[in-house]
């Protein structure tokens, strides 16, 4: 549903055309076409084929349902909490890993991929074997009152595991490319730090940091696995939009969970159109 | 930094605000899966009782899922003031692991704890293709049939027990026929859900198999949901007596202050109210009045306990399903 796909720089460099192959080309266009609509677009419009099946009155009913109410406003504040530390965060380890040379640096990246390469349920599971009962962290939660697994706060942690790549991943190779002389230039001039980054880096950035967010963004609001795991399946407090999707599908209701299903294709739709205009944007700057 | 800490501190705050809303009571039912629209009812029926009552506004949470699963997730720390899991041993976990609620909690409530009880039937298509009336009939070769794993599904146990007992029964005893005919049993079994829900959805909306193993209380709403005309009950003349019980979590309720309005509301469940709600989602009622007026909706059929049959859930674990056990050496053999 989400466009979870490992991010690539919308600021590469334009590809040297190769010598013309008519064949070959339009055989890779045939397949490439085929293989989108069978795969990514009929599914998207069964989902809203499907949605609207039994009409416009059940589709809102569905929709304001005070569980899906819930579930919207769940995976509002996930996303609300998890996006913006993901991109300080990001937006940090990009510009350590492309401005500065340190031992480990190599070790950090690696450990940047690590959400991509974990399976989101593993993900989930190590979170409640740290922090639930009988984990790690368990004696001094208790202590404290704090309750983190099966509650908001876990679900929060989780998202932000699994989304945690994606705004670093997409400013590295932008900062890379821009190199460091225009900030050493900064320097000299007697800018501050702060002067620096807000007047010479951030506009230089901008298109890939939006980028970055739109896509951390898909990713945290679509994300099933890892939030699975340590929801708690409560009706009403607990489920976010795809746990309530889920959910619905096996309450035998013939159009609610297409309906419910129907606002997270239209956030992928969303991205999508973001993604194509952020390109253009970043393009026509460059 | 100080942000970044206000932050998680206020996201931590939340998630603490969630199980104490101010003024009002909140209660967590952890639940196994096919109890949903049951609970949805019983909770809007007790909350309003409570209050009538008491004066206070009380909030009921329900989370559905695989019983084995949702007893691990409340082991874990989901913390549930009551329990109501498709099966004892599931309970009984939540002793042995995590020491939440004493050892002889099923002696706390009438009944064994089982406010209502319920058994194992088929589901066929009604087209009436294939012809199903009992037990043996599911094993003939190239019929395909459906029931969730009872590695995480506890009506998937009751549905395996349900089979072995039955074919014990016929054979005079004899374990050896009875473990050749759950054997051919799961061979015509090509998938196996997590939890019976999963194969309910398998073979109503995949349309997979040709005969649905399930919980009666089940198969009725996939009739109610989905439409009679589709579907056929089939109720093999004899099965077991499943008992899902229910039971405080007396750990987290303490700790939430809740003992009381949880021990009301599994108490509700067997009052006439209670269990008129159970018969109408087709529950078997545990009060012989109710169970007689709904004697209709129950066709009569021999059932056998598990106490009878396998002794406790401990020896039936332990022979059964175990890691090892013959359940894992009839799945081994399938390859």
């Amino acid at each position: 549903m989400n466009p979870a796909s490992v991010p690539h720089s919308p600021l590469r460099a334009a590809p040297v055309p190769l010598p013309e192959q008519p064949l070959a080309k339009w055989l890779l266009i045939a397949v490439a076409v085929l293989f989108s609509a069978v795969f990514l677009l009929l599914p998207l419009v069964n989902v809203f084929y499907q949605a609207f099946s039994s009409g416009w009155a059940l589709y809102w009913k569905a929709l304001s349902e005070p569980d899906t109410g819930s579930a919207i406003r769940l995976t509002l504040l996930v996303a609300g909490i998890s996006v913006p530390l993901n991109a300080a965060f990001g937006l940090a380890a990009s510009w350590a890993i492309a401005k500065f040379d340190f031992r480990g640096k190599t070790l950090l990246l690696t450990l940047l991929d690590l959400p991509f390469s974990i399976s989101p349920v593993v993900a989930g599971l190590l979170f409640v074997l740290l922090f639930g009962a009988g984990g790690l962290m368990a004696p001094w939660l208790e202590a404290h009152h704090l309750k983190i697994i099966f509650a908001i706060p876990g679900m929060v942690l989780a998202t932000i595991f699994v989304t945690f790549p994606y705004v670093a991943r997409e400013l590295i190779p932008v900062m890379q490319t821009q190199g460091r002389e225009q900030e050493e230039a900064a320097l000299t001039l007697g800018a501050g730090g702060w002067r620096t980054f807000w007047h010479v880096t951030l506009p230089s950035i901008k298109w890939g940091l939006f980028y970055g967010i739109v896509l951390c963004n898909a990713r945290a609001m679509g994300e099933f696995g890892a939030v699975f795991v340590v929801s708690g399946h409560i009706a009403g407090q607990t489920d976010t939009l795809p746990l309530r999707v889920e959910k619905l599908y096996y309450e035998f209701d013939p159009a609610a969970p297409f309906a419910v299903a129907t606002l997270l294709a239209l956030l992928a739709v969303a991205t999508v159109v973001l993604k194509a205009f952020l390109e253009w944007k970043s393009r026509r700057e460059t | 930094m100080t942000r970044f800490c206000r932050i998680l501190s206020v996201c931590l705050a939340l998630g603490a605000a969630a199980h104490c809303a101010g003024g009002t009571i909140s209660l967590l039912n952890v639940s196994y899966d096919p109890t949903r629209e049951f609970y949805s009812e019983v909770n809007a029926a007790f909350s309003k009782e409570w209050k009538a009552r008491t004066g206070d506004d009380l909030k009921i949470g329900i989370s559905n899922g695989g019983s084995a699963k949702q007893a691990r997730d409340v082991i874990a720390g989901s913390e549930a003031d009551v329990v109501t899991l498709a099966l004892a041993w599931d309970i009984d976990a939540l002793h042995e692991h995590g020491q939440l609620l004493p050892a002889d909690w099923q002696q706390r409530l009438p009944n064994n704890s089982c406010p209502y009880t319920s058994t194992i039937v088929f589901l066929t298509r009604h087209d009436g293709k294939i012809k199903v009336k009992d037990w043996e009939d599911l094993i003939r070769p190239g019929i395909s049939v459906v029931a969730p794993n009872p590695k995480t599904s506890g009506g998937a146990r009751w549905i395996y027990l349900a089979a072995y007992g039955d074919a014990l029964k016929k054979n005079h005893g004899d374990a050896a026929a009875a473990r050749r005919f759950v054997e051919q049993l799961y061979h015509n079994i090509p998938v196996m859900d997590e939890g019976a829900r999963g194969s309910v959805t398998t073979f109503t909306q995949r349309e997979i198999g040709d005969v649905l193993i399930s919980w009666e209380n089940e198969a009725w709403l996939v009739m109610e949901k989905i439409g009679r005309g589709r579907f056929d009950i089939i109720y093999p003349p004899r099965s077991i007596l499943a008992e899902p019980p229910v039971a405080v979590v007396d750990k987290y309720a303490k700790a939430h202050g809740t003992e009381a309005v949880a021990e009301a509301y599994l108490r509700f469940l067997y009052t006439p109210a209670g269990q008129e709600l159970a018969a109408k989602h087709h529950f078997r009622p545990e009060l012989d009045a109710v169970a007689r007026q709904h004697a209709a909706d129950f066709p009569p059929m021999e059932l056998f306990t598990l106490r009878e049959v396998f002794g406790s859930w401990k020896e039936a674990q332990k022979i059964h399903f175990d890691e090892g056990g013959i359940f894992d050496q009839i799945s081994r053999s399938r390859r």
